[in-house]
């Protein structure tokens, strides 16, 4: 067995990809043409998730009080770049063949996937970059490690469970991507190149209704699939400079140290 | 002091500006003077440390006339998106304008870089946390505009479309970053002239509005917007942003291929 390291954390540019769904795609068929979108999409539309809002697995995220609720959105990211500097002893666990095999020649230069936890603020409306709804700090939870692409093997075929409390709120499947990874892949490398550590989200998908599943302090919200370790990160208040919100306890019922809601402060 | 990133002589090295030239910070050539003319300019950024890519936020319609020039009301908060730092390219680089594209413009904006965590800061605080400006030049191919999450990267965030430097100038010798002329010219003619008093949301307002619900860290950028006066911008033009003490970027169109 490798020894436990950190949890992952990207060292480069993280890229969100909205509407790559054809759920929500259908949903936004109607308004697409209305204002002020005045017609579909026709690149990619994407967005960044800047280096204050990464939590890493296990972190719990602290919501502001001006925030009872964040919208849910469970995806996968390809992470660019040699997979062996996201893995310090990747032998051990995956065969080296799986690593280099040639699988994968259209997404060359992905190192491999990661889990996300990407939370926003609800908003109904997509016409400028909600930065305030997107960017808080720890809003976006970050899989522990980086699972090279070639031992996922079919990534179409993947889905992703999200649970909140343990109940199963929705299954993500990457067989219903608008633009698969090959194609979002190339479509943004045409105009911007993903250097080594930029990460490309696929994009979240939204349930029947067109909103996401939605969480609020105290839930406990894990995105699995299969191959990956799950995901876990929970929801906590945000804490004045005065101290503590009123009541704040523990989220699992453990000790106060456990409640400190710090973005960095990692669980076992 | 104004700082510089260059690459000299095999390596990058810090430099900083000499009686008109550069002064070498690297050990091995240090207090070795430079010529502007004998380097390649980077952008005037160390880089970010593990795990904290670099923020790069950007305004829109952060003067008044800009937003009009646009067909748009002045915004009630500061309207902001992000852009990567793969985007961004040194003083006397190149920036291609795509084959095929009508209306490719600059926009000249004075660049705030943090210098200390900024977290809840308020607006009378809000200076301490800059470590100092540079001049940033923030391409935008209008072509490819679209409504949704607007601007969309694809115009505001191409490979070499982000200029910046060719200094960074010490918040110490910028005692007042609200009280600065900036211009730009193209091929020499000036076709953008303004001025930084004439912005919206001025730099404390924008690191007290951001603090709010986002960590800046130390390199970190807050681009500040442009006044209006963008022109579209051809293969072979040279085009100088200016803002005044803080410095001219130089930058050429180049053609695709």
């Amino acid at each position: 067995m490798t020894p436990p390291t950190l949890p992952f954390l990207p060292d480069g540019t993280v890229y969100g990809t909205l509407l790559n769904f054809r759920r929500e795609a259908a949903l936004w068929v109607e308004r697409a043409v209305e204002a002020p979108y005045k017609g579909a999409p026709r690149a990619p539309v994407l967005y960044i998730k800047t280096a204050n809002t990464f939590s890493a697995a296990g972190a719990t995220i602290a919501l502001p009080m001006s925030a009872p609720e964040v919208d849910v959105g469970a995806s996968v990211g390809l992470v660019m770049g040699n997979f062996k500097d996201y893995w310090p002893n990747p032998i051990a666990e995956w065969p080296q063949a799986a690593i280099n095999s040639g699988v994968h020649e259209r997404l060359s230069g992905v190192a491999g996937c990661v889990l996300l936890n990407d939370l926003s603020l609800p908003h109904a409306s997509y016409y400028r970059p909600p930065v305030k709804y997107r960017n808080l700090d720890g809003f976006l939870g970050v899989g522990a490690r980086v699972r090279p692409l070639a031992a996922i093997g079919d990534l179409a075929a993947l889905a992703l469970t999200v649970r909140i409390n343990g109940q199963l709120r929705q299954t993500v499947e990457l067989a219903t991507l608008v633009r698969d990874a090959v194609t979002l892949l190339a479509e943004v490398n045409a105009f911007m190149t993903l250097r080594p550590g930029d990460i490309l989200m696929l994009g979240t998908d939204c349930l029947d209704d067109g909103t996401r599943p939605r969480a609020r302090v105290g839930d406990r919200i894990e995105i699995a699939a299969p191959g990956f370790e799950p995901l876990v990160n929970m929801l906590v208040e945000e804490w004045s400079a005065d101290g503590p919100p009123p009541g704040a306890r523990a989220p699992s019922g453990g000790s106060e140290d456990t409640a400190v809601p710090s973005v960095g402060v990692l669980s076992s | 002091m104004k700082r510089a990133r260059i690459a000299w002589a095999g390596a990058v090295h810090d430099a900083v500006e000499a009686d008109g030239q550069l002064e070498l910070l690297t050990p091995a050539f240090k207090g070795r003077r430079v010529g502007f003319d004998d380097v390649v300019w980077l952008p005037p950024l160390a880089p970010m440390p593990a795990h904290r890519p670099r923020t790069v936020l950007a305004l829109g319609l952060n003067y008044a006339d800009h937003a009009k020039e646009l067909a748009f009301n002045a915004p009630e908060e500061p309207l902001a998106f992000l852009k990567g730092e793969a985007s961004l390219t040194g003083h006397r680089g190149y920036t291609v304008r795509p084959a095929g594209v009508d209306f490719m413009h600059y926009e000249c904006e004075l660049a705030v870089v943090i210098g200390r965590e900024a977290r809840r800061v308020s607006k009378a605080d809000a200076l301490d946390h800059v470590a100092g400006y540079t001049v940033a030049n923030d391409y935008a191919i209008r072509d490819y505009l679209e409504n949704w999450y607007r601007p969309n990267l694809k115009v505001k965030n191409r490979d070499t479309c982000t200029p910046i430097g060719p200094w960074l100038v010490d918040a110490a010798d910028v005692p007042d970053p609200m009280n600065l002329a900036l211009r730009t010219t193209v091929n020499g003619v000036v076709t953008q002239q303004s001025h930084t008093r004439d912005m919206i949301f001025d730099v404390p307002t924008l690191i007290e509005y951001f603090s709010a619900f986002m960590t800046l860290y130390p390199g970190d950028l807050i681009l500040t917007g442009t006044p209006d006066g963008v022109v579209d911008c051809r293969p072979g033009d040279v085009i100088v942003t200016e803002i005044e003490g803080i410095g001219a970027l130089v930058n050429t169109i180049s053609a695709q291929g």
